[in-house]
């Protein structure tokens, strides 16, 4: 369905040299540095997969969206999507996607959702009866019923990106981006946000790409992540993989009846490659580097050599895999 | 594809509607501009029957009708493009299956008509009471005059949307937007007729587009000039309809290839 191969991406950017003599030179000679925004890039993806696009800010995310999105010309590369190719075939290619951009809205700011559903649909050339039970399937789900009519200025944020996603839909697209789509949103509009798309991808098949710095938008929609860093793609796998290569492991913490040392503990725990780690007087935190296979073993040595009150075990969150990925030096690999 | 652009015209009507204050404080400024040319040209012709082919009675209605025609064939297009590029917002435009700059000219077009509907027409009614005026006589005159309003605001368009896609170019352009604004109200004859410009401006200004824009469906509505006269200046204006397509196609095809879209 999506086919990228070694896509890039240059701009030329103009570098301005200081002090008023400097701007003065400027104006009749400008100094330019190209940058690679986007290198080398290449990727697949299947029908009906849901899957993010993460890195830092200025990794190189959005030129990718943009120009799979058929908005930017890439200077390299080859591209496929849904058939065509992008930015040669914008107008018909376009009418296969949908795409909700967090930062813009594509709404009319001064009249109701609604008018913006109604022109989308002429746009699309949308069949009026299908489509007319589609939006209302849309309304209902996304549960914007009570302010479609309202004009978009009046709206809240999170009504308006709700609205925004049923705008992005109109036309019952096969591939959907989404670029940030939760910025700035509550945890209830997040949830109501995310549900909606996993039905949308159980129910229709659609195939959903997703930007985010939200990690928790991830973990709850998302089987396969790419990551990019300075424009190149540092990782394409499975969440479960993203996790073992850049996670620190599994995390025990034990709270004890009575005092107990970390030598007593590493004595029980004997030459299991574990790492220990105090956390007050009566309560042990046990790292157990990268094997799940050893946690159930760990408990149970535990919990018969000592008297336990309480366990808490704790997996490296998706946040922090994150911050390891950004804070490591470029490394490409690939998974799955 | 029909029904798509009179969606688009619709909504720039309702659009229009939303804000009331602008709707009404045009109308005044179109009242005293037509009110302070009026009355400018009273004290010139002070008496005299004619000037520069004109009578008194012709430049009255000339003063209004100029006033009124810019009404619908004028808009703020390039402007609305510039601020696309510069915000990035011409990003939701591009994944549109539609054509850019037809969909501007649609729009402007719904602009247009809100205003002919809303501000010339009521305008010309109120007016009409107020100081001598002569509509033109016969059907033929009305459709002659509709017809290069309608190739007068194609001109103007055309022009607006130039300005607008050299942006993608500069990403500022304000000034030359504004100068643009300065030199077609001057130069298409709104402020001053054409025939009243010296000789060798004249001749300058028969290879500009600018005329075509107002003084030749003003100039045909006012009846200063015969039919067979009045029928070229609307092949004029379908030449240039035609030779400013061409820099608009080549340079959106140029900016397309080197689109940067700003912030995020």
């Amino acid at each position: 369905m999506i086919k990228i191969q070694n896509l890039q991406k240059e701009f030329r950017i103009h570098q301005a040299r200081s002090g008023l003599a400097g701007a003065f030179r400027d104006l009749f000679r400008r100094e330019y540095k190209t940058v690679k925004a986007v290198d080398d890039v290449s990727f697949e993806v299947a029908e009906g997969e849901i899957f993010a696009l993460i890195g830092e800010n200025g990794a190189g995310k959005s030129t990718t969206i943009k120009m799979m999105t058929g908005i930017l010309t890439p200077s390299g590369g080859e591209m496929q999507i849904n058939g065509y190719v992008p930015y040669k075939q914008r107008e018909e290619y376009v009418r296969s996607i949908g795409v909700v951009f967090g930062q813009r809205s594509q709404l009319w700011w001064d009249l109701s959702p609604l008018e913006s559903f109604r022109l989308l649909r002429s746009v699309y050339k949308v069949d009026e009866l299908q489509g007319q039970r589609w939006l209302e399937r849309l309304i209902e789900e996304l549960d914007i019923g009570s302010f479609v009519s309202q004009p978009v200025r009046k709206l809240s944020l999170g009504q308006r990106m709700r609205c925004e996603i049923a705008a992005s839909l109109i036309h019952k697209p096969k591939l959907l981006f989404l670029d940030e789509p939760t910025v700035g949103l509550d945890v209830l509009v997040k949830q109501k946000i995310r549900e909606f798309l996993r039905n949308l991808n159980e129910t229709e098949n659609m195939t959903i790409l997703l930007t985010t710095h939200d990690v928790s938008d991830i973990e709850a929609l998302c089987k396969r992540v790419l990551v990019m860093d300075k424009g190149k793609l540092i990782f394409d796998g499975q969440l479960h993989d993203l996790k073992e290569t850049w996670g620190n492991g599994t995390e025990v913490v034990f709270q004890f009846k009575q005092r107990t040392t970390i030598e007593q503990l590493q004595a029980a725990l004997a030459e299991l490659p574990c790492e220990l780690l105090r956390e007050n007087e009566y309560a042990i935190r046990v790292r157990i580097v990268q094997n799940h296979e050893m946690l159930p073993y760990v408990l149970s040595t535990v919990m018969t050599a000592f008297e336990v009150s309480d366990v808490k075990i704790m997996e490296t969150s998706t946040e922090e895999i994150v911050r390891n990925i950004y804070s490591a030096p470029v490394e490409v690999s690939h998974y799955g | 594809m029909g029904k798509m652009y009179a969606e688009l015209i619709r909504m720039r009507f309702l659009t229009m509607l939303a804000y009331r204050v602008n709707y009404y404080s045009g109308i005044i400024i179109y009242a005293i501009n037509i009110g302070a040319y009026y009355f400018l040209w009273g004290a010139i012709y002070g008496g005299q029957q004619q000037m520069a082919g004109l009578s008194a009675g012709q430049m009255t209605a000339y003063v209004a009708i100029a006033w009124m025609s810019r009404a619908f064939y004028f808009n703020n297009i390039d402007q609305e493009i510039a601020q696309e590029v510069r915000d990035g917002r011409v990003a939701i435009e591009m994944i549109r299956p539609y054509n850019y700059l037809s969909v501007k000219t649609a729009q402007a077009l719904g602009e247009g008509i809100f205003r002919m509907l809303f501000f010339a027409i009521p305008g010309m009614i109120l007016i009409s009471f107020l100081i001598p005026f002569h509509f033109p006589a016969s059907l033929q005159a009305w459709g002659l005059y509709l017809l290069s309003l309608l190739f007068a605001f194609v001109i103007n368009t055309e022009i607006n949307l130039l300005t607008g896609v050299i942006t993608f170019f500069l990403f500022r352009n304000e000034g030359m937007m504004r100068s643009k604004r300065v030199v077609v109200d001057l130069l298409s004859g709104l402020i001053l007729p054409i025939s009243f410009f010296p000789g060798w401006a004249q001749t300058v200004m028969g290879f500009l587009p600018f005329q075509a824009i107002n003084y030749y469906p003003s100039v045909i509505f006012t009846g200063a000039v015969s039919e067979a006269r009045a029928l070229q200046m609307i092949a004029l204006q379908i030449v240039w309809v035609l030779v400013i397509l061409i820099p608009i196609t080549v340079l959106w095809q140029q900016a397309r290839r080197k689109m940067i879209v700003q912030g995020g």
